[in-house]
């Protein structure tokens, strides 16, 4: 069976509540998971309190003034700080999102809970382990594929066909979507997962790539591409606006159209 | 400490495409179609028929065109679940053993209960004297 619950060093249990700041007007409470390898024992929610007129508007905000002002242990990935790197995925208030994109007072209820992406092994705090993810968008080759030599210029593309591509380029790796898919949750080791299956159409629908063909027969496989329910849960976590869903739709469209 | 060294592109490749998958998706897909045309038929006919108690019901059935119809939802039907309950099994089982036996035992399951079904309404159609 796959696994339903959490192992028991797993289980995340009851920590610290860390105390206002003091001569704070206006302050929120945020629940986050921490987790120390070195510290060992199991995962905790510990209880922050930050001052909301000392803060900025985003949830990445909110954790970098709790590491400057409260706790300077609390670990998590960030970088651009705008939508672009894709590094401060996690999961807030329920839903994954990019903390450096989610206002904190777009999240419902007086208590924000912040935690990991879900069903990842999880390397410290808000750090997930991506090493599979990672592997999985290199094995659909995510680069341009061709045999003919190479133009002297350019690889040549109409308005149209580079309009193929919206909606497809713009994804930025976050694993949002792939953590937020039961099959992927489930069959992760096998499935690849809404993200690279994402990336594998942009490469398929490319009018310069020359290995269409090729990539069609990596991907045909009861787990690697079929594994996908259209739960949608992808498109509905995706902090760019894409829809993962309909590009295996389309992949699944291709498939078809190769044999019948 | 982890004693797995696999690397993760060898974990990522796994056992490599099985090159399959899309001819279960198609008949899938076809046989859902067959069911959208013959599932709202099923409903109104068994609601139907069921006025009549078991002499109207039998008569019913005994109807070439009911007895057709009824055994080709059973077909679709069943066929479907087959490939539904696959899908499930693969889903939530891990251990390839079990993964494989419950995959036989359904097909098995799938199998009987159309074979079953099926003679039982040629049954009544033939009993009903051709």
């Amino acid at each position: 069976m796959v696994q339903l619950t959490l192992p028991k060093g797993s289980a995340p249990k009851k920590g610290k509540e860390w105390p206002k700041p003091d001569g704070a007007k206006t302050t929120k409470a945020f629940k986050i998971y921490r987790y120390s390898p070195e510290e060992g024992g199991n995962p905790r929610w510990d209880t922050y309190h930050v001052d909301m007129d000392r803060c900025g508007p985003m949830v990445l905000d909110v954790l970098i003034w709790i590491k400057n002002n409260v706790d300077p242990t609390l670990a998590f990935r960030r970088s651009c700080r705008e939508g672009v790197c894709g590094s401060c995925s996690m999961n807030i208030g329920g839903h994954n999102t990019i903390a450096c994109t989610k206002g904190w007072d777009e999240v419902a209820g007086s208590t924000i809970t912040i935690a990991p992406l879900p069903h990842l092994p999880v390397v410290k705090d808000l750090v997930p382990d991506l090493t599979n993810f990672y592997a999985q968008h290199a094995y659909v080759q995510p680069f341009l594929k061709t045999d003919t030599p190479e133009p002297e210029k350019e690889w040549k593309q109409s308005e149209e066909q580079r309009n193929e591509l919206n909606g497809l380029y713009e994804c930025i790796l976050c694993a949002c979507c792939s953590t937020s898919c039961p099959s992927y949750w489930w069959n992760g080791d096998k499935y690849l997962g809404p993200a690279a299956l994402l990336q594998a159409y942009r490469w398929l629908i490319d009018s310069r790539d020359e290995a269409t063909g090729e990539r069609l027969d990596d991907l045909e496989d009861p787990f690697k591409l079929y594994r996908c329910h259209t739960i949608m849960n992808c498109a509905q976590v995706c902090p760019k606006g894409l829809n993962p869903a309909k590009a295996i739709a389309k992949i699944k469209h291709m498939m078809v159209e190769r044999v019948a | 400490m982890s004693t797995n060294f696999k690397t993760p592109t060898a974990s990522a490749r796994g056992l490599g495409s099985a090159k399959s998958g899309t001819g279960h998706h198609i008949k899938q897909r076809v046989s859902a179609i067959a069911l959208l045309f013959l599932i709202p038929w099923f409903l109104y006919a068994v609601i139907a028929a069921s006025r009549g108690g078991y002499d109207g019901a039998t008569a019913w059935l005994a109807q070439p065109w009911n007895a057709i119809l009824m055994i080709l939802t059973l077909g679709a039907a069943f066929y479907h679940m087959r490939l539904g309950m696959q899908v499930v099994i693969e889903d939530y089982i891990q251990k390839a053993g079990m993964k494989q036996g419950l995959l036989i035992l359904n097909t098995f399951a799938c199998v009987g209960l159309f074979t079953a079904t099926a003679l039982s309404v040629l049954k009544v159609w033939i009993s009903a004297g051709l």
